[in-house]
């Protein structure tokens, strides 16, 4: 066995509905890496600071698709300690849809000889969380979604990854090569120093097109319309138990 | 899809009704029945259909087209039996194997993926639940199609909403795909009735994958409670409950008052006051109980996702300004120390 190529998907993401009611507004609105995201990053340092991997980690490739702009996340993403990072650029506003994504992922996984995939359980703009399933699907993988917890077996074959699922945690045991979706509760991400900051100027972005990668990154689904959802009206206030026990039988819900 | 598809069998109809020629209406209508079909993937656990899985089923009604069960697992006949019996479906798809007792997607996806070839289903369907959510994704990929996840209502076999962005946009996607594959919001479609159906059982295939992963355990919060996700009731605890001892002194019994479920917010959780599975919000769980009451929360946004659409939401907080105020019906200020052992002991009497 050799030291684990670890690849870690980062989005920009950031929201709100625009005006006229038909997509959401990006543009002059602040964007950040997707919060998930930060920990994959978090925990594929972790795996080779602590060496939990008994072979070492011997790189960490951050990976974007997205907008000139998204250059900035991945310079966040090796500030926290990824080696290099590859962008794939698309226009600005363009919304590449999941299955395109894991189809990237897949050529990139293939050209770089990783081991692990690390991804954010889902990112909080398009709440799809498909990407991480998708590519494992893909690559014939083995998957856990929803990490809250990451340790690997003493011979470096097997994976152990506690899983966050409804009523409880799971535990299961892969074999790598595999995919790790990030729950919250997977680690706490740390924030880029100023040194750190500094060094990862010299890092590299690659960049590379997605025809070159053999993937076409047509959409399938069409977004009709994107709408606020109809506010909801604040009833005003109670001043005391009894005027809140007097409104809930009021309002037949007790 | 009925209104849109009536309007089109009606015009046919009366073009058909002019001209005196070609097929009747009748033939046309059930050509379409017989076009659309989906199929309803169930979920089971410990030889148990879970009723909360027959969303899928009320989902794929209203699509309308036959529906077709699917479960597997070991001594899948009882479950089988059971699903049978729901109401609406027409036929359940049975694989018996205790491989896919745990539904591990990486054994269930291919499972699923030569299940839905062999039976040209033009949608599947799932809850967006754990085992969906993991799973539906994979078979999607192999299908080389583009998922839809989460929706919260169909237009037709072809249009689905779906909250995006918290639940702070809601997006209406046209999908192009010729196999459609959905997980639903299970607070959006209520379980199709579980009695009154009588569907065949077949035996599916079974492609027997090999699965890189075991599973090892589980560690699910017992409780007598409802389940969360699912209960008419929900109380709900933040980061002013302070610590553990605090959120079960005083939310549990107010939960046990109302015959409620408990919830938290993710700073509650993060803090330890109570279990992560317990969790409300975007990454949470989504509520939508009759009454969502709630103490001790501010109402981020992130935590609103997950409870805006209950029916009538009452808040305690001792922040006037505090944003739940805002989404509230009914709202107290005041300390939740004091207030919520009172209104407990008053809703007991």
């Amino acid at each position: 066995m050799s030291a684990l190529r670890i690849l870690v998907p980062v989005k920009r993401v950031k929201p709100r509905v625009n005006k006229a009611q038909t997509a959401v507004e990006t543009a002059g609105v602040k964007h950040s890496m997707n919060p998930f995201d930060e920990l994959s990053i978090e925990e594929s340092v972790r795996i080779r600071e602590k060496k939990s991997y008994p072979h070492g980690v011997s790189d960490i490739i951050a990976f974007t698709c997205g907008p000139p702009k998204s250059a900035d996340i991945l310079r966040t993403a090796m500030a926290m300690g990824a080696d290099r990072s590859i962008h794939v650029e698309t226009k600005d506003g363009d919304e590449i849809e999941p299955l395109s994504i894991a189809k990237l992922l897949r050529a990139v996984v293939e050209k770089e000889k990783v081991d692990l995939v690390v991804l954010g359980k889902q990112s909080i703009d398009d709440d799809a969380g498909q990407t991480g399933q998708m590519l494992a699907g893909l690559l014939g993988w083995a998957q856990a979604t929803q990490a809250s917890k990451v340790s690997f077996d003493g011979d470096g074959k097997g994976v152990v990854v506690e899983k966050e699922v409804d009523g409880g945690s799971e535990t299961t045991r892969s074999n790598l090569p595999m995919v790790v979706t990030a729950d919250l509760r997977l680690n706490e991400p740390r924030y880029a120093s100023l040194p750190n900051i500094m060094k990862a100027k010299k890092k590299k972005i690659e960049k590379i097109t997605a025809e070159e990668l053999g993937v076409d990154l047509g959409k399938r689904l069409k977004t009709l319309k994107v709408i606020e959802p109809p506010p909801r009206e604040g009833g005003g206030k109670v001043d005391d138990v009894d005027g809140m026990i007097a409104k809930l039988k009021e309002l037949g819900a007790i | 899809m009925i209104p849109r598809a009536g309007h089109s069998v009606l015009r046919q109809a009366r073009t058909q009704l002019k001209r005196r020629t070609g097929p009747t209406p009748v033939a046309s209508l059930s050509a379409l029945a017989r076009l659309l079909s989906s199929l309803a993937i169930l979920e089971q656990k410990d030889g148990k259909l879970n009723h909360g899985s027959l969303g899928a089923v009320t989902a794929a009604q209203k699509l309308g087209g036959s529906i077709i069960g699917f479960v597997a697992g070991g001594n899948i006949k009882a479950v089988a039996e059971e699903a049978a019996k729901v109401s609406g479906i027409e036929k359940i798809i049975a694989v018996d194997n205790a491989a896919y007792d745990k539904g591990l997607p990486e054994n269930y996806a291919p499972l699923l993926v030569e299940n839905i070839k062999k039976g040209g289903y033009t949608h599947i369907i799932a809850g967006h639940t754990a085992f969906g959510k993991s799973l539906m994704p994979r078979v999607a990929a192999l299908l080389d199609v583009q998922q839809i996840s989460d929706i919260t209502a169909i237009e037709d076999e072809k249009t689905f909403v779906r909250p995006v962005y918290a639940g702070n946009a809601i997006a209406t996607v046209e999908s192009s795909d010729d196999i459609k594959i959905i997980t639903i919001r299970g607070t959006a479609f209520a379980a199709a009735e579980a009695e009154g159906g009588s569907a065949s059982i077949e035996d599916g295939v079974d492609p027997k994958a090999e699965s890189p992963t075991e599973w090892v355990s589980e560690n699910l919060a017992k409780s007598d409670r409802p389940d969360l996700a699912t209960a008419g009731k929900v109380v709900s605890g933040g980061r002013g409950l302070k610590s553990k001892e605090d959120f079960d002194r005083i939310m549990l019994p107010l939960a046990d008052a109302l015959g409620a479920a408990v919830g938290a917010s993710r700073a509650a959780v993060d803090s330890g006051y109570a279990d992560n599975s317990l969790q409300v919000g975007q990454t949470g769980k989504v509520v939508a109980p009759q009454l969502y009451l709630c103490a001790g929360i501010s109402g981020a946004i992130q935590h609103l996702a997950g409870m805006k659409d209950s029916k009538v939401i009452a808040a305690i907080n001792k922040d006037a300004d505090a944003p739940i105020f805002q989404v509230a019906d009914i709202g107290l200020v005041g300390d939740l120390f004091d207030k919520v052992p009172e209104l407990t002991e008053k809703l007991k009497q």
